[in-house]
């Protein structure tokens, strides 16, 4: 893109841009530690990942901020525009990412009953790598000015909700054989549906990086494979 | 493959035109006051209007932007041929204003004067009283039989303008004593007074401070309801904020036209895009 013949507003869009980017990676990195203080059982861990999540709620205000003051200041138009309105909503959307991947730090800490050896962690974590690299893709195509990528992730979150589906009939199956493992199923449960959503918030990033690219939404059929919500237990098969 | 996507995106325009539908006016779309097809226009050698095409909607307000020296208030200037009195300049193409050749040698350069008015950058009334400015034109044109009516069209017209109620009491007073925005306003009376088809205007806030900006652009937008606006503006927030239709011009070259909300939020062409978010050279 050719440059702003204002130096100073090109300053000031990378600098909101490296926030963003800033942001996300927090995410990132507190999702890796959420789920791997969860498989090892690693409390302090845990509420490191709580902790973290302040980092992320005062990028977004700062990106606010920011956001609202270049547009009182540069009145911007076309690309410019919609890339700072666009900042305003994914920032929102990374903090949200960031609410859900601290609930699975408080789980965590706060499972002491904790059904040890259980299967369904695997799955957690499969699911947790696909939606990291869903974030970590919708990241690299706002930073590089991808729509395809965009599109690309957009198309992909179905198959992390088909994963949700096997995971939430797994776990009842688990409960259904043994009421010991009902507590930390149902946190299971909840986790699952935690990282199932952060994959959805980065389907609204993509949504944003297109628009900011394109001026167009994203529009057309999208696979949805979440099904959970028609799941019965499996005794009335 | 380039028919495969094409066929994609016309689905898609078809889509989105279904979606659409509820959401059409109810009324008609404005009718065409002003069309230009293929205008050229020479200075001696240079070449400053090149092939222009546009049609321009009575009943709205049409913003031209660009660059300096982008040609937009030569293709302005044009459409009420003011451009004639520059004994070097040239223009071929067809420009019609309802349906009308306003090139046609037979047609009387004095009534399309009052049939598209103009507002200019510096306002300029005439060194005469506020009541002769806006009766100067009504008068030439013989459209007062009495004076009765004479002045009927006066205070209307400064109503229109929104100045009678800050001037009724000094019309007599010249025209040259108000401030700045004022003038401009009386200058827009003027302008309307003659009951045109058609005001261009040529960058009419760029003499005025903040306050006088906004009530003239209050009057812009008042005014388009009976008449059709053209207006020339350097400044991109104006442009957004009172037109509805937008056309870029560079390089003598009409780049891109379109509803004003598209081109400063979805422009088609790279160099509308680099003008308005301030890319240029």
């Amino acid at each position: 893109m050719t440059q702003h013949t204002v130096r100073a507003y090109d300053e000031e869009l990378a600098l909101l841009s490296s926030k963003i980017n800033q942001m996300g990676g927090i995410a990132e990195a507190m999702l890796v530690d959420a789920i791997d203080a969860l498989v090892r059982n690693d409390v302090p861990k845990a509420r490191l990942v709580v902790d973290r999540d302040v980092q992320i709620d005062l990028l977004q205000q700062d990106i606010e901020e920011m956001a609202v003051s270049l547009i009182a200041r540069r009145q911007p138009m076309a690309i410019d525009l919609r890339r700072i309105m666009g900042s305003i909503r994914i920032a929102t959307d990374i903090e949200r990412i960031g609410d859900l991947v601290k609930n699975i730090g408080k789980r965590t800490s706060s499972a002491e009953d904790r059904f040890t050896g259980n299967r369904s962690l695997a799955g957690i974590q499969h699911m947790a790598h696909l939606v990291l690299q869903q974030i970590k893709t919708v990241l690299d195509a706002f930073a590089q000015n991808k729509p395809d990528l965009a599109r690309h992730v957009w198309l992909h979150d179905g198959d992390i909700d088909q994963l949700n589906n096997s995971l939430f009939r797994e776990l009842l199956t688990y409960m259904m054989e043994d009421p010991r493992s009902i507590t930390f199923s149902t946190h299971l449960l909840f986790i699952a549906k935690n990282i199932e959503r952060a994959g959805d918030h980065a389907t609204n990033i993509a949504e944003t990086v297109y628009f900011i690219e394109t001026g167009q939404q994203l529009s057309g059929p999208r696979p949805k494979g979440d099904a959970s919500a028609l799941a019965f237990t499996p005794s009335m098969e | 493959m380039q028919s495969v996507e094409k066929g994609l995106s016309m689905d898609m325009a078809t889509q989105n035109a279904s979606l659409a539908q509820p959401l059409a006016p109810a009324v008609a779309a404005p009718s065409t006051k002003v069309v230009a097809r293929d205008v050229n226009v020479y200075y001696g050698e240079k070449h400053a209007i090149k092939n222009v095409s546009i049609d321009i909607p009575d009943n709205s307000v049409t913003a031209f932007i660009g660059p300096s020296g982008c040609g937009k208030s030569t293709f302005l200037r044009s459409i009420n041929r003011m451009n004639d009195t520059i004994p070097i300049c040239r223009v071929n193409g067809r420009i019609e204003l309802e349906g009308q050749d306003i090139y046609d040698p037979r047609l009387d350069v004095v009534q399309l004067h009052a049939r598209v008015g103009m507002v200019f950058q510096k306002p300029n009334p005439f060194p005469k009283s506020i009541y002769e400015n806006v009766a100067y034109g009504p008068r030439i044109h013989g459209l007062a039989a009495s004076k009765t009516e004479l002045d009927e069209i006066v205070q209307t017209s400064l109503i229109k303008a929104g100045l009678f109620n800050e001037v009724k009491d000094r019309l007599n007073d010249t025209g040259t004593g108000l401030s700045g925005g004022q003038q401009q306003r009386l200058c827009i009376a003027r302008a309307i007074a003659v009951s045109p088809d058609v005001i261009l205007m040529d960058e009419p806030c760029s003499a005025l401070d903040p306050i006088a900006t906004a009530k003239v652009e209050e009057l812009i937008d008042e005014l388009r309801q009976n008449f059709c606006i053209i207006i020339v503006t350097h400044s991109m927030q104006q442009a957004a904020r009172v037109s509805q239709r937008t056309a870029f011009f560079h390089l003598g070259v009409l780049v891109e036209e379109g509803e004003t909300a598209q081109i400063f939020t979805n422009p088609q062409d790279k160099r509308t895009q680099d003008y308005i978010t301030g890319r240029f050279g």
